[in-house]
């Protein structure tokens, strides 16, 4: 149960904030150039997705289940711990909070200046930034619901909440036809940051032969501890940082 | 070859990211824990120390070189 809800949260979250930045590559490109374009390409990047979520979902339950575990482990604290890495970077101040509307801006900037080419009968530029876009943000979200899908043997599941989550954005960008700047993006990265490598800690050991003292429940605390950690990190970056300011303005 | 190179730089950027220390470090973390498991080691807490010991690492290269 606590398994199938942290899968939920974990792929939604994961897909929804990948969908937030997807949906200003393919806003700024609509306004700017039409629509039907990088809507074609919207639809061929997710038919695309949705192929590989179809192959990788079901091959990866041929592979015995500790060594998908290990795998999987691997592959979600790798994934986990760039995200957490990054948003801990943010939240110290070390590296911008990622900003939406200068996306947009730069975005449509570029769109303006393209050349209008003309093959398949589409405007190549719009088909190719949307389909990309989709596609690059897309693609660790899909390797998220495979992998997490997999060692949980519940697949649609990961699958229903990363659908849910990508229609709700763009729902929203549907309705307000501007980037949605105030979702708070580094907060939900935090969470699926510290949600994914809690789970490649929890998998990894389990496929590496580790017994987990309180069996399942071993994740809660592994999540508690990795939350503190990256509470004190966050902290610490800050002080550090902060002390560095008189002596940087003063050289 | 510059495809194959391309398709080679996407997966390192895709699986190693920003940092290779962390694919490195989460690499010897389930080696350790494999080992020490094996030999019927308690092992708990090697993933989790490992976790700590990467991010101190890892965002120390990245503070120090500017994010």
């Amino acid at each position: 149960m606590t398994h199938g809800v942290f899968l939920f949260l974990t792929t939604f979250l994961a897909s929804g904030v990948e969908a937030v930045e997807a949906l200003t590559i393919v806003l700024a490109v609509g306004v700017v150039r039409g629509w039907r374009s990088p809507l074609i390409g919207v639809g061929a990047a997710a038919l695309v997705l949705a192929v590989i979520v179809a192959v990788l979902g079901p091959a990866l339950r041929l592979i015995p289940i500790d060594t998908l575990r290990l795998v999987v482990g691997a592959l979600l604290l790798v994934f986990g711990l760039q995200w957490l890495r990054k948003a801990i970077l943010r939240s110290s101040g070390y590296k911008a909070l990622h900003d939406e509307s200068a996306a947009f801006r730069e975005e449509q900037e570029l769109a303006a200046s393209a050349s209008t080419e003309q093959r398949a009968g589409m405007d190549w530029y719009s088909f190719t930034v949307a389909f990309k876009g989709v596609l690059l943000e897309g693609l660790e979200v899909v390797f998220i619901v495979v992998t997490f899908g997999a060692a949980q043997g519940r697949l649609p599941l990961a699958a229903a909440a990363a659908a849910a989550a990508v229609l709700a954005v763009a729902g929203f960008g549907l309705l307000v036809r501007a980037p949605l700047e105030r979702v708070p993006e580094n907060t939900i990265k935090f969470a699926v940051g510290l949600l994914l490598t809690s789970f490649g800690v929890f998998w990894g050991g389990e496929g590496a032969g580790v017994s987990w003292p309180g069996e399942d429940l071993a994740i809660l605390g592994i999540l508690a501890f990795l939350a503190l950690v990256s509470v004190v990190l966050v902290r610490q970056l800050r002080r550090v940082r902060v002390a560095a300011l008189p002596a940087e303005a003063g050289a | 070859m510059s495809h194959i190179r391309r398709f080679a730089a996407f997966w390192w950027d895709f699986i190693v990211g920003d940092d290779w220390v962390v694919a490195a470090g989460v690499a010897a973390g389930l080696g350790l824990s494999a080992l020490l498991a094996d030999r019927d080691v308690a092992a708990w807490w090697v993933l989790p120390a490992t976790v700590v010991l990467v991010l101190v690492v890892s965002l120390r290269r990245a503070t120090r070189r500017g994010g």
